[in-house]
């Protein structure tokens, strides 16, 4: 599996995305700086990381989505490449315009920094086929702006077609509908506040993690 | 010439910024604020050949995300004039 891992000023999970794809790929992947055109060729993978990129300057992600790099990966993501955002990535994405709605201030404004219980929603996807349906799994988050929004009729488009991928079975952000991660409609791009990248390894304290990225080798 | 431009939060889009300064008011014993909302504001030195177009398209793809946010432009009363 090929993979790259995306750079901005100010991401800070780029080496730990990079250590789990590593884990279960056995390859290693590409770091791409934000100010690189182009991407490595025959990728099969780009992972967005978590981090505060432009130190989350005018809005959490909104810099990084008009760096260069970020047009071949729009180009990619067309060609059916799977884009993992997380966290900055999710945020990321949504301000490409790849993933629908907004990741807002939490609801009670404090940053969030704990594990959070989490349901599979839909494991019928690339990145999660090696959960089982509605599994329960605990997986760290880290953020102040979490709090997923888009108007009613996309997200009641996104529950249609089974694009939530993960929620919070507790509300810990004030996300709509306990939104966690969704999924693009090609079902190719996913985003997600929780870092699977933080529990891959007995050490890190769980791997409910692992399975994302075993997912992604099949 | 300077021209400003502000960013709200649209409505219906809890804001939780908005909420806390009211908090924080309330706590101050000042009464009679009924809601408060939090935006941005946002300052352009532009070349006078710059028109509004090009300020609502700079509006559009960057400057405000249109999913959760207005955003209203104000020229230069030279500028607003030489518009109409």
């Amino acid at each position: 599996m090929q993979s790259a891992v995306i750079v901005f000023p100010g991401s800070n999970c780029d080496r730990d995305m990079a250590v789990a794809l590593e884990t279960v790929s056995g390859q290693k992947p590409h770091m791409v700086w934000h100010g690189d055109s182009e991407l490595p060729a025959g990728l099969d993978v780009i992972a967005i990381p978590g981090g505060f990129s432009y130190g989350d300057y005018l809005r959490s992600g909104a810099m990084a989505s008009r760096s260069s790099i970020i047009k071949p990966v729009i180009e990619a993501a067309g060609r059916g490449v799977r884009i993992l955002g997380v966290c900055n990535g999710f945020q990321i994405l949504t301000e490409t315009g790849l993933l629908p709605g907004a990741l807002m201030r939490n609801r009670d404004i404090h940053f969030v920094c704990r594990d959070a219980e989490l349901e599979v929603s839909n494991n019928a996807t690339l990145f999660t086929s090696r959960y089982a349906k509605n599994a329960a799994i605990s997986i760290p988050v880290a953020h102040h702006d979490g709090n997923f929004f888009a108007d009613s009729d996309i997200l009641d488009r996104l529950e249609d077609e089974d694009r939530v991928v993960f929620r919070y079975r507790s509300n810990i952000n004030g996300s709509s509908r306990n939104i966690a991660g969704i999924i693009n409609e090609a079902g190719n791009v996913l985003g997600m506040m929780p870092h699977p990248e933080r529990a891959i390894d007995k050490k890190h304290g769980g791997t409910d993690g692992l399975a994302l990225f075993e997912s992604l080798l099949h | 010439m300077k021209v400003r431009i502000f960013i709200t939060l649209k409505d219906g889009v809890l804001d939780p910024q908005g909420k806390a300064i009211h908090h924080a008011l309330e706590s101050l014993d000042f009464a009679g604020v009924n809601d408060v909302r939090a935006g941005k504001l946002i300052e352009l030195e532009v070349d006078p050949s710059v028109d509004r177009d090009e300020i609502d398209r700079m509006c559009n793809k960057l400057l405000a995300n249109t999913v959760i946010e207005n955003y209203e432009i104000e020229l230069p009363q030279a500028a607003r004039e030489k518009a109409s």
